[in-house]
């Protein structure tokens, strides 16, 4: 089970929250064509390394948290606020 | 005679508590601080059980949690649990057990002919049997192993036993109360981190309970520091999964030591939470490898001293000793000096360590260079036959054999905190590396055996973890001085040239020769000889298989060992019972359960209730002796005919305040709400980003910057985080706020004729004439002085209102409705009801809201297209999500009014070649219409406006043989004008 820090209510289990995918994806405008709309639903990195991530505080604070975790080992390296810019580890792409 | 194996002043059981104990109905003693396993030998019993595959006899093979063999059926009635591991079970006056895997008595099992069978249940048997001739797995095979296999039985009855979960905050988490466990333990707390210190058997001690008692004050001495919230032990306690983020699970056998629980629990789940955590798990004693080295009477070496120093048990009267350790010739000198007779200690080196003159000063016979070839006996073992340096075989009598191939870390903690182990040469076994975790190593775990070794990791393990968490360590008395000669080391498993009946996997029965041909057939790597073999599998895990394995499948492939690791390691460690897993989440309490503010009403009214999610809703009201189908109808009617009441607070009530709510909610519905009037109400569809539907229901205007969205019962909370999900990630820059209402507001459904009267009677002083409040119209009223909001809006078809007070005051509300609208017929009705409603008006629900079905299939096309943005549009507009071919959302009557329609039925035009090929739609709801008078049902149909009035198709029903024509028409049965509903 993870500890995931809400940079709101402190570090949590992992069972508050829900886990909502890639951050590095942004909403496109609305007005945005198909392709770019494709591209925020179903395109995906799927890295086997650090991934920003969201993760949603429903059975707490329910706001959004962002979070760098690593896909193999599970370390969580930051977690923030959605408009904070993600602190990455050293080497990380 | 009485425990005839029993060795008197020796041991450390309470021989002032003999207890009494059945094992397969027979009657023994045995003494308080026994084990089931213990207390058996000392009544002299070695055959303890069949093995799972062959049935061959099997003895105790070790004295703690790794055992493979002596697995029994422990207690009677509900309480019987299977595969329990006698080493681990202890005694209780009035034990009852019986041994497992056999047909007949376990000395005359009738299944043992599976013995001479083997040469056909050998490695990926079962792959091969599958493969096999047509039919034959069915009609041969599955039968006779369904009867054949398995370990144990599971009992019948329900678990009467309680079993709970509980929590552990802690700095530091010492797992093993061993030497080394206990050293890191002590410093830990010393330096001031809040310790756990959790030990599996009921003692502290580990290793040192099979030695002399030396070390038994400092035992004593660190365990006293061990009493209260700060420094905590946690005996009989397993540490069994070691999950993320220094998350662990441990099991706590609370009252498997007595007959029956007292009171409260059986068995404590403990999940904890460290900081750091040192694994002090200790290491495996491994067994040789030999022809029929599995007989009753083969026992670990360390084992039977730990018998005989900790229980007072001697394994036999004469015990031959086979060994490639040292640590083999201290059982044999301990055991001399007991009594027991130990002529010979057969070494497989040629140069044993510094025991052996010790040995042979007390005249035991220490054969160098001896090779164990087989074991003799069958029920009981009567002996070994050895070769000393490839010389003619050798028989060396005995009633026991004691082994010891090596010590192997226990690595499954380790592997779990993503340790990955590697072969060290020099010490011959796997040890672990670096965890990934904030876990460390101590003692025998990480390969560090010598006693005074072990206890400087232990303490050096505790402190490094404390100094990491910021905790300044203060100076230590100096650990308890151990005297002992420097060992020689023992060598890699040695793998006999005749694999046939040399067992590397006792519970499974997986031999030598059967790794031998899984490697033949292709499986090399481990993982995969594992999965064909099933080596290492079963309750035990391979704890005593899997260097042994490695080695054999290293020889097997030609490569070195140290190219091998093993076989992935997951939770549980030792075996863990369901119960302690589900906890009290189980029957009624698996999930929690959400009542109305009208639930009780329900209840002394006659409501019989449905689940609906976490919900508990009336289907519909006994009423005298009608069937659930007649007082439907009788509902339904008094809906359709006068006025009806309903209970709708489960639907989601999100209200949304600020600026931009309303821009909000233009974004995330599909239809248009930038113009929606204050005081009106909208019916909206919500669709995921990817063009799906995903939910709707009516949003309400209370102010322009106040509104109420309701959503459906069941997404309530994900359309809460959909919105939540939006409003934080896409577009911060909207000045809105929202939560969820849906238990604050009791809401009901006044649907019928009559409704408006009832309302008019209700209200205070208000005006509800259709001028006032129209169709889709909102206001806020009050009735009696309790504030209630009024929606106009219909579920149902007819002249309808929503009215919603705060939830305290809901029965109140639902009582004058029913006081009031006595005069006009008033009943309540419930959800089935409420769907034979929405059905004959053709109103999507859940079964048509399916998460595939697109706006357009459901006849709502062009109330989306209105609207040029919102959530999910841009996709929506996708190639296949707009394709007229695509099945619409179609009403359903069948041609003989009697014929029944079911939902999951598919159309067919012809119903004698039904298939996927020529499937053209499928019923999503039916039901008996009370108004229409036959079945009707809503269904997907491909082209399905076409169709309309088209008799030719078939709804097939194959699982009950079923096919009913049906006629095609518009998805509304009553009113499709609406003129009730706007009247």
């Amino acid at each position: 089970m993870h500890r995931i820090r809400c940079p709101f209510c402190g570090a949590r289990d992992e069972t508050e929250f829900a886990y909502r995918g890639d951050a590095t994806k942004r909403r496109p405008p609305d007005d945005a064509d198909e392709d770019a709309f494709f591209d925020y639903v179903y395109r995906r990195a799927n890295p086997k390394d650090w991934h920003v991530e969201w993760w949603h505080h429903t059975g707490g604070c329910r706001r959004l948290v962002k979070v760098v975790r690593h896909t193999v080992t599970h370390e969580v390296h930051w977690t923030g606020w959605p408009d904070q810019p993600p602190s990455l580890p050293d080497g990380a792409p | 005679m009485s425990q005839p194996f029993r060795l008197d002043g020796r041991g450390r059981v309470d021989r002032q508590q003999p207890l009494s104990f059945r094992f397969d109905g027979t009657t023994y003693t045995g003494y308080a601080g026994d084990t089931l396993a213990s207390a058996l030998l000392a009544n002299g019993v070695h055959l303890v059980g069949r093995s799972f595959k062959y049935h061959r006899p099997r003895g105790i093979l070790a004295v703690g949690a790794e055992e493979p063999n002596a697995l029994v059926e422990l207690r009677t009635g509900a309480r019987v649990e299977p595969n329990t591991r006698a080493t681990q079970v202890e005694l209780f006056d009035g034990l009852v057990a019986r041994s497992q895997n056999h047909v007949g008595t376990r000395a005359v099992d009738l299944m043992a002919v599976n013995q001479w069978f083997a040469p056909f249940l050998k490695a990926g048997f079962y792959y091969k049997t599958f493969m096999g001739p047509g039919g034959a797995w069915e009609r041969l095979w599955e039968p006779i192993i369904r009867r054949a296999a398995g370990l144990g039985r599971a009992p019948r009855q329900p678990d009467p036993d309680a079993y709970e979960h509980a929590h552990l905050h802690c700095d530091v988490l010492v797992v093993g109360g061993g030497p080394a466990g206990l050293a890191a333990a002590d410093a830990a707390r010393c330096a001031g981190a809040r310790v756990v210190l959790c030990e599996q058997e009921p003692r502290l001690g580990g290793a040192l309970l099979g030695e002399i008692d030396s070390l038994a004050p400092w035992v004593d001495e660190v365990a006293s520091g061990f009493d209260g919230e700060d420094a905590r032990l946690l005996g009989r306690t397993s540490v069994v999964g070691y999950y993320d983020h220094g998350v662990l699970a441990a099991v706590e056998r609370v009252a498997d030591h007595l007959p029956t629980p007292p009171e409260g629990v059986r068995q404590r789940l403990w999940i904890i939470r460290a900081g750091a955590v040192v694994l002090a798990t200790g290491s495996y004693e491994q067994p040789l490898l030999f022809q029929d080295n599995d007989r009753p009477g083969i026992m670990l070496a360390s084992a039977a001293r730990r018998y005989l120093l900790d229980f007072g048990v001697a394994p036999c009267r004469q015990v031959v000793v086979a060994t490639a350790t040292d640590d083999a010739y201290r059982a044999a000198l301990d055991l001399v000096a007991a009594g027991v007779a130990v002529p010979t200690i057969a070494d497989v080196r040629a140069a044993p360590g510094p025991f052996a003159k010790a040995a042979e000063a007390a005249g035991i016979e220490v054969l160098r260079g001896a090779v164990p070839l087989r074991a003799l006996g069958r029920q009981r073992v009567r002996g070994l036959e050895v070769s000393v340096d490839g010389s003619a075989p050798r028989r060396l009598e005995g009633d026991a054999l004691l082994v010891s191939g090596g010590f192997q870390p226990a690595l499954q903690l380790a592997s779990q905190a993503g340790a990955k182990a590697r072969f060290d040469p020099d010490l011959n076994a796997f040890v672990p590396r670096e965890p990934a975790q904030n876990a460390r190593l101590a003692g025998a775990a990480r390969g560090v055996f010598r006693l005074d070794a072990c206890l400087a990791d232990g303490r050096e393990a505790g402190a490094s973890a404390a100094r990491d968490l910021g905790f300044a360590l203060p100076s230590l008395p100096p650990l308890p001085a151990v005297d002992e000669p420097e060992e020689r080391p023992w060598p890699a498993p040695l793998v006999p040239r005749d694999g046939k009946r040399a067992f590397v996997d006792l519970q499974n029965d997986v031999t030598v020769a059967d790794l031998r041909l899984a490697v033949q057939e292709g499986y090399r790597a481990a993982e995969h000889a594992k999965r064909y073999t099933t080596l290492g599998m079963g309750t035990d895990q391979g704890k005593t298989a899997m260097p042994a394995g490695l080695a054999v499948l290293a020889a097997a492939t030609g490569r070195p060992l140290a190219e091998l690791a093993p076989t992935t390691m997951r939770p549980p460690v030792v075996p863990v019972a369901i119960g302690v897993l589900a906890g009290r989440t189980r029957g009624r309490d698996f999930r929690p359960i959400r009542r109305s503010a009208l639930h009780d009403w329900h209840e002394r009214n006659g409501a019989v209730f449905v689940e609906a999610g976490d919900w508990l809703r009336p289907s519909y009201y006994r009423d005298g002796a009608l069937s659930l189908m007649e007082a439907a109808a009788e509902e339904a009617m008094t809906v359709r005919r006068a006025v009806g009441i309903c209970d709708v607070s489960t639907l989601g009530k999100i209200a949304l305040f600020g600026p931009d709510a309303r821009t909000f909610l233009d974004r995330v519905y599909a239809n248009g709400f930038a113009k929606l009037p204050v005081g009106k109400a909208r019916y909206g569809v919500m669709l995921r980003e990817d063009g799906i539907v995903f939910d709707d229901g009516t949003t309400s205007c209370l102010a322009d910057d106040r509104f109420l969205m309701t959503t459906t019962t069941a997404n309530a909370g994900a359309v809460l985080e959909h919105l939540e999900f939006l409003h934080q990630t896409a577009w911060p820059e909207l000045d809105v706020v929202f939560c969820s209402e849906t238990e604050q507001w009791c809401q009901m459904a006044l649907a019928g004729p009559r409704s408006r009267d009832v309302l008019a009677r209700l209200l205070d002083g208000v005006d509800v004439g259709d001028l006032v409040l129209p169709f889709m119209g909102f206001l806020e009223a009050a009735a009696e002085g309790v504030p209630v909001r009024v929606f106009r809006i219909s579920f149902s078809g007819e002249l309808a209102y929503e009215l919603a007070c705060p939830r305290g005051y809901g029965e109140g509300l639902w009582q004058r409705c029913l006081d009031v609208g006595a005069a006009f017929g008033i009943r309540p009705y419930g959800v089935e009801v409420l769907s034979i409603l929405r059905i004959e008006k053709g109103h999507p629900a859940g079964q048509e809201i399916d998460g595939r079905t697109t706006a357009g299939d459901l006849g709502l096309g062009r109330l989306v297209e209105r609207s040029a943005t919102g959530v999910g549009k841009p996709l929506a507009s996708r190639r296949d999500l707009t394709d007229p071919g695509r099945p619409q959302l179609v009403g359903l009557r069948p041609v003989d009014p009697e014929a029944r329609l079911r939902g999951g039925a598919h159309l067919v035009e012809n119903p004698m070649a039904a298939s996927t090929a020529t499937d053209l739609g499928w019923i999503s709801s039916a039901h008996w219409s009370p108004h229409v008078g036959s079945w009707i049902a809503l269904a997907f149909v491909a082209g399905g406006v076409e169709r309309f009035g088209d008799a030719c198709l078939w709804a097939v029903f194959p699982l009950r043989n079923e096919a009913v024509e049906v006629v095609v028409g518009p998805v509304c049965f009553v009113d499709a004008e609406g003129s009730r509903l706007r009247g």
